[in-house]
């Protein structure tokens, strides 16, 4: 293992067809139409020397290192920002650009600092290295001359610092902010010799708009912006490809090390997923992994009222089987089940249904995906055939209107969000469907060119408003429709859209919109070229999740957006393996490939593999299982990685049905809320010390690789394998791999997929078989995966939930950037400065209704429950709606949300709950006794000095 | 008896120097005297040291007098002055003035003349004939008669007009651009704002005849701030040109459609620039842009932008209405046409000078301008702005010339003159010239950000004789970097004075007396 070292060259890539063929020192080089001669240059190994450019940004020419000489043009051009030309013949290196250039570096040396050796970038410096290539040898002017050398740190930031004295100036920092992340917080202040780099109106990185991506710390030549964690422990030696464990764009990255140490994580260019960009999670939010929080050893207790005994994995496995073997054998074999994780990997989701499957011989298993994008999976097979998005993510450069529902991708999906924001820098349009002011309406450079701020729940009708415009303004693209779609489907939905009352008129006052935006909307996704829909959480999660989700794939269907680049039904996914966990049979209905249970051919080719019998009747869902152990039938949980207790809706429900429980298994970093009401505790294992795969949004297959041993002792699917066996059936792996393997073997969608093959392509999109053996970047060209697209009717039902005088304004939920879920794991880092607590968003006008000012504690109560929380007032939100994040479980937002649900998936309507707000001045009675049940459960008995990481 | 009519101007070369307490002293000496007379402002005639000089009409002609101050204007009128009468202040018929006489006036033709807001007195003096004539050619035919004139850019850089036109004019765009530069920043000159003032339609004239010829419906001139007479009056003659359809959708009568808008620059030298002036004008700050790609394919917000300085476009308007070969026809060289040049510093005589190239630096100081205004010897004169190179009378012989002055190690720039008499110390000029770059540069490329401060602490060693061979030759070295290495012309030019003066004025850099050698 080395440190892997990317190539830079320099500038990015030209897009063309026509091939230019030059010489540079003589050798012939062939390279796109457009190309730079620095990159052309190093395409053939010759690095022109260079300080301000670097292939993430474009070429900007002030560093003037790169200048170069070439036959029969006049003076000596910066080789970034000349583009070749045919039969051109360049030099690189003479008499004249040599003293050029050291006399560059020798101003440049003239202010700066001359601490190489202690320097945190001493070995990795590029400004040295350049120092080094043109032989710099001594600074004539001197170093008494006027300097920056005394200017003050920033050291505000909690991941990385920023030295002006350092600072060379070359702007790639402000490049990256711009054209990377695109947050345009950094600038250049002052000129000439007093240029400086400033965060905001000259802030501090912390107080500035800064999103701490880290594209600033990664472009920076120098230590200027250098990670703290460098600072503090020293160069990395060597690096492991790994991918993300926050959302579900699946960053790829690399973790630099130093021995079994994480110096940091660097996202890696060849990851097709991010292309070297970041977030602040993915990119500086791992502290997590060694948190004292950690638990490292198995625990087990009598009664959940108990404290904690740390005991031997052989007696927890033991305790496992053996409890879930009485209850299944005192209340029946379908007593017991298990909840996969979005968080794990592929092949420990495959396993934990398998063992539910295979060992407790019950369909019982259910997975997190179950309470966010469970209607997309139905909705879009329903429609299209199958149960993921339609496109890759660079799909999104050619879309020309883009349509957001329902999603805010620069907070939860910053790395794709950042893609598109500069796809719409670059003139796409934009629609945003959603209740909330969020910053694609209007932020830096970005200006949505409609945005449709929908009353929440109102999502239906919507749709069939903009479906209306499209049928009856002669909009449908008719060729399509004919070639590729159920024409009796289309019809029927055609005259069901037409019905005045889904006209833009009728359905505006309800929406709270303006029938005009909507035709308006409507006119621009159908006319405006490629469009395409992306959307999230604020589409499914309602009672008619799976209707939204429909009623998408419909209007993508009926203009023809669908089955090419730049167009498509996008989900954004909320976990790194949403994608994953439903591929491979989380759902109690499903097998892998999304197979139903009652299918006998595809039970058959299961049993043949695994030796058992498979139940042909689906399992229960996640809200059965509660009410089964309510009504006392369901008595044991195994599970993995998930927090019910935080994330599902209707807190209380939940913790009723856990209680209600004999033996309920916990398998998690840290003692989660649901763990307050476990009585095994098997600790986990972190991304960073297992090997397998995620599948992100766009159905990418990545790599997860083990940099570090597991803490804990296991690998997650290692302790799968041991309850298995606890339970008397042999799972017999020795790899991941070799679960991939039996994954392929058992399903059609990955018979390509193996990690060998994983290796050689970097990352595959499935499906990946005989038929598509690179993978399958946009699904349904030239015709949909199920034969004709479907239309389906989308008959708008309003929620139950409704305001009313008790609960007069609606409550939606959502995520912030710098949190990720539960916060399990951001709550345990320094991303806490941005967001110590949840608060709740209050319009200005329902804040002085109830007088509330901004910071105060205010009581917020629906019919489920109550807690309190700080109100922000802002007009991000409309009036008559407020908004909370529900990262923080002293907060517990879900305490408030119903067990309203999706009619076809029962994913929880999270996003429309009647609510109060009052002035308050402390906790809520629930919250309080939460607090002390938590406190409580939380307590452990033996004290191992080993499990703290102090 | 016609009502007399009397010429005041307006320009703020003469307002400095009290014109508008002239006029209002006229208009209360019309008011006791019961005369109702016309008073027309116009620009200047770029006589500055007859400033302010008034003309009255006299049968058809004009009798200019002047210098003229608030004290003279009764005893003026008890001269008879608006009958032409004799006086100390009668400097006659101002076409038979010397100074004017030695000019071809191509450009400045109605500056100083004509009522700059009316465009009656506009057309009445050949205004609008090339637009006439532009509007019933084909675009590129026009194109072809700016490239054949041999008109160059007149902001500096020299570059030939018609080729500029023609690489926005086959760029194939949504939008296409004329911007015309009005941020003239060098020292010395002033040409720009007086054809603002003095006859702003001529600048309009030719803008429009520029976005007819290269596909561009929208012009944006960038006046610099410092301008506020000139933004003024162009601003309202846009106003007059609109009301009268000489500008907007179908002008003139003719299918096309032009508007112009003013934008008003922040006081940033290197905005003259003009890639860092079209990121001023997309509200960025203003850096210089690396090229390519150039701004006729890549210009104002992308789309395919002409760059010309102001007196470029305001030769547009002679060139179509009196033909290439009219223009061509006068010039030395590859320099063709006139160019205005503007003669300051310490000079008797300064002003406008429009004259076609070819005429030597020496004539220019010692004949038309009259000398030092000191009366001491000439000893150095620079030529293009800050960032020209200081000329000593040995290369007096050199013609107005692009190429001779480029031969020389010099610049024409802007065609702006500056005479400095013997007392001045090079040197000092030399480390200004740095000073200055170091002042202005946009801080983007390391040679001009960090070189420029560089350069004045090298010269401050030099001058203080410390290790004076040595910072010589890193000086030399440094002004090298500059030239080769910077991204634009402020980096890349600051080396001209500064090296003219070491080159010619040697002596300026050596020992300075009663200093003791600090080695």
């Amino acid at each position: 293992m080395s440190l892997i070292k990317e190539t830079d060259y320099g500038t990015p890539t030209a897009k063309s067809d026509k091939q230019v063929t030059l010489t540079i020192d003589g050798f012939t080089v062939t390279v796109p139409e457009g190309t730079s001669i620095m990159r052309a240059a190093t395409t053939v190994g010759t690095e022109v020397p260079r300080l301000c450019a670097t292939d993430s940004v474009a070429a900007f020419g002030s560093c003037r290192l790169c200048l170069v000489e070439i036959a029969g043009r006049a003076g000596t051009p910066a080789s970034c920002t000349t583009p070749v030309a045919e039969g051109m013949a360049v030099t690189t290196q003479s008499a004249r650009l040599k003293d050029l250039r050291r006399n560059v570096m020798e101003l440049y040396i003239s202010d700066h600092p001359l601490d190489c050796l202690t320097c945190s970038a001493n070995g990795n410096c590029e400004l040295q290295d350049m120092a080094g290539a043109v032989g710099l040898r001594e600074v004539r002017y001197g170093y008494e001359g006027e300097n920056h050398l005394k200017a003050a740190k920033d050291e505000s930031n909690p991941y990385f610092t920023f030295d002006p004295a350092k600072c060379i100036v070359c702007s790639r920092c402000v490049r990256a902010c711009e054209e990377v992340q695109g947050t345009f917080a950094l600038t250049v202040d002052g000129r000439g010799f007093q240029s400086t780099i400033e965060a905001g109106m000259a802030e501090s990185f912390l107080e500035s708009e800064c999103v701490s991506c880290g594209a600033c710390v990664q472009a920076c030549p120098t230590a200027t912006l250098m990670e703290k964690s460098v600072v503090e422990i020293g160069q990395p030696e060597h690096s492991v490809v790994t991918t993300c464990a926050y959302c579900g764009v699946g960053c790829s990255f690399k973790a630099e090390m130093r021995g079994d140490e994480l110096v940091r994580m660097v996202p890696y260019k060849d990851g097709k997923a991010n292309h070297g960009h970041s977030c602040v999670k993915g990119r500086f939010a791992w502290g997590y992994a060694t948190h004292r929080d950690r638990i490292l050893k198995p625990m087990v207790r009598e009664k959940i009222t108990d404290p904690w005994r740390e005991v031997s994995w052989e007696e927890a496995l033991g305790r496992v089987a053996s409890e879930f073997k009485r209850i299944q054998e005192k209340y029946g074999r379908g007593s017991i089940g298990g909840i996969t994780s979005s968080r794990c990997t592929n092949e420990e989701t495959y396993l934990v249904q398998k063992l539910v499957r295979a060992v407790f011989g019950n369909n019982n298993v259910d997975t997190c995906a179950r309470v966010c994008h469970s209607p997309t999976g139905y909705g879009l097979s329903k429609t299209f055939g199958t149960s993921a998005g339609t496109q890759d993510f660079d799909s999104v450069e050619e879309a020309d209107v883009i349509m957001v529902i329902g999603a805010n991708p620069t907070d939860a999906h910053p790395v794709f969000g950042s893609q598109m924001k500069k796809r719409l820098r670059a003139g796409a349009k934009l629609i945003v469907v959603d209740p909330r002011r969020t910053d694609l309406v209007r932020s830096a450079h970005i200006e949505a060119n409609h945005h449709l701020p929908i009353r929440p729940g109102t999502n239906v009708a919507v749709l069939n408003a903009l479906a209306h415009v499209v049928v009856t303004e002669g909009l449908v693209n008719r060729a399509f429709i004919e070639e590729r779609c159920d024409k009796a489907a289309f019809a029927e939905w055609a005259s069901f859209v037409a019905l005045p009352e889904n006209s833009p008129e009728t359905v505006a006052p309800l929406a709270g919109l303006d029938a005009k935006e909507i035709r308006a909307a409507a006119r621009l996704y159908a006319t405006g070229g490629n469009g395409a829909i992306y959307y999230g959480l604020g589409v499914t999660e309602h009672s008619q999740g799976t209707t939204a989700v429909m009623g998408m794939a419909n209007l993508a269907m009926a203009t023809g957006n669908i089955g090419r680049r730049g167009v498509g039904v996008n989900p954004l996914r909320g976990q790194n393996n949403v994608q994953g966990s439903c591929d491979m049979g989380s759902f109690p209905h499903e097998l892998s490939g999304y197979r139903h249970i009652s299918d006998d051919a595809t039970r058959a080719l299961f049993e043949a593999a695994w030796g058992v019998k498979l139940e042909p009747e689906p399992g229960l869902r996640i809200p059965n299982m509660f009410d089964a152990a309510l009504d006392g039938s369901f008595r044991g949980l195994y599970v993995q990685g998930e927090d019910i207790v935080q994330s599902d809706p209707d807190t209380k429900h939940v913790t009723a049905g856990l209680a209600a429980m004999e033996c309920i298994v916990v398998q998690d970093l840290f003692l989660n809320e649901t763990a307050n009401y476990a009585h095994v505790f098997l600790p986990g294992s972190t991304f960073l010390e297992k090997n397998g795969t995620f599948i992100n949004a766009e159905r990418r297959i990545g790599m997860v690789r083990k940099v570090m041993q597991p803490k804990n002792g296991y690998e997650d699917w290692e302790v799968t394998i041991a309850i298995a066996k606890a339970m008397g059936f042999d799972m017999s792996y020795a790899h991941p791999s070799e679960i991939m393997d039996e994954i392929a073997r058992l399903t059609p969608t990955f018979s390509g997929v193996s990690f060998k093959r994983l290796e050689e392509l970097g990352s595959v999109q499935w499906p990946c078989n005989d038929k598509a053996p690179e993978g399958t970047p946009i699904m349904h060209i030239g015709t949909f995966v199920r034969g004709k697209g479907n239309f389906m009717v989308t008959e708008y039902v309003p929620t139950d939930e409704k305001v009313g005088p008790r609960f007069p304004l609606l409550l939606t939920t959502g995520r912030i950037l710098s949190q990720y879920n539960v916060g399990a794991q951001t709550r345990r880092t320094d991303n806490v400065v941005w967001h110590e607590e949840d608060r709740l968003e209050i319009h200005p006008h329902d804040a002085e209704e109830r007088g509330v000012r901004d910071g105060d504690w205010v009581r917020l109560a629906s019919r489920s429950g109550e807690t309190t929380v700080r109100a922000r007032i802002t007009e991000r939100v409309a009036p008559g709606v407020v908004y909370t994040t529900f990262h923080h479980p002293n907060t517990q937002a879900n305490v408030v949300t119903t067990d309203y649900a999706d009619w076809a998936t029962s994913c929880p309507e999270y996003k429309v709950t009647a609510v109060q707000i009052s002035p308050s001045n402390g906790p809520t009675e629930w919250q309080e006794s939460y607090r002390d049940l938590a406190e409580k459960s939380r307590r452990i008995a033996v004290k191992v000095p080993a499990t703290a990481a102090e | 008896m016609t009502r007399p009519r009397i010429f005041v101007p307006r320009d703020a070369a003469a307002l400095a120097l009290g014109a508008d307490d002239v006029e209002r002293a006229i208009v209360a000496a019309l008011r006791r005297r019961q005369i109702d007379a016309e008073i027309v402002r116009t620009g200047s005639r770029g006589l500055f040291w007859l400033e302010p000089m008034i003309e009255v009409a006299v049968g058809g002609e004009r009798i200019a007098y002047g210098p003229i101050g608030t004290a003279d204007v009764e005893i003026l009128f008890d001269a008879g002055w608006l009958d032409g009468k004799p006086h100390a202040l009668r400097l006659g018929k101002p076409e038979a003035l010397p100074f004017l006489k030695r000019q071809q006036r191509f450009t400045f033709a109605r500056c100083g003349i004509v009522d700059r807001l009316s465009l009656a007195d506009y057309r009445a003096h050949g205004g609008y004939k090339g637009l006439e004539r532009a509007v019933g050619m084909a675009p590129a035919a026009i194109v072809e008669e700016v490239t054949r004139s041999g008109l160059r850019g007149r902001g500096g850089a020299g570059f030939p007009t018609g080729i500029k036109w023609r690489t926005t004019a086959q760029a194939a765009a949504p939008q296409k651009y004329i911007v015309c530069n009005a941020d003239e920043g060098d020292s010395g000159t002033f040409a720009d704002r007086m054809i603002m003032e003095g006859d702003p339609f001529v600048l309009i004239e030719g803008m429009t005849i520029a976005g007819i010829a290269v596909g561009a419906t929208k012009g944006y001139v960038y006046i610099r701030s410092e301008y506020p007479h000139a933004i003024e009056i162009f601003d309202r003659a846009l106003a007059v040109a609109r009301a009268e359809r000489t500008l907007g959708p179908k002008l003139a009568g003719s299918a096309y459609e032009f508007d112009i808008e003013i934008r008003v620059g922040a006081g940033a030298y290197v905005c003259g620039e003009e890639t860092a002036l079209l990121d001023s004008l997309e509200g960025k700050r203003g850096m210089v842009r690396a090229k390519p790609p150039l701004p006729g394919h890549h210009g104002l917000f992308g789309q395919p932008t002409v760059v010309n300085n102001v007196i470029s476009l305001a030769s547009v308007p002679f060139i179509l209405a009196e033909g290439a070969k009219a223009y061509a026809d006068v010039g030395m060289g590859r320099s063709r046409g006139t160019i205005p040049v503007q003669l300051a510093g310490n000079i008797k005589y300064g002003g406008l000078f429009e004259a076609g190239f070819g005429v030597t630096l020496g004539t220019l100081v010692d004949e038309i301008g009259g000398g030092t205004a000191s009366g001491r010897p000439v000893r150095a004169v620079q030529v293009g702005g800050p960032l020209g190179a200081y000329f000593p009378r040995a290369l007096f012989d050199t013609p107005f010339d692009y190429e001779a002055f480029a031969a020389r190690d010099g610049l024409i720039g802007h065609g702006g003159v500056v005479v400095f008499d013997d007392t001045v110390d090079m040197a000092r000029q030399a480390r200004f010239a740095m000073e200055f770059c170091a002042i202005e540069s946009c801080g983007k490329c390391t040679p001009c950000r960090i070189g420029s401060t560089r350069g004045v602490e090298v010269i401050d060693r030099i001058v203080h004789n410390e290790n004076r061979a040595a910072n010589l030759t890193l000086l030399k070295d440094l002004c090298t970097t500059m030239k080769l290495g910077s991204l634009c012309a402020l980096g890349g030019f600051a080396p001209y004075p500064v090296m003219s003066a070491v080159t010619h004025f040697p002596e300026d850099f050596g020992a300075q007396p009663g200093l003791a050698a600090a080695e």
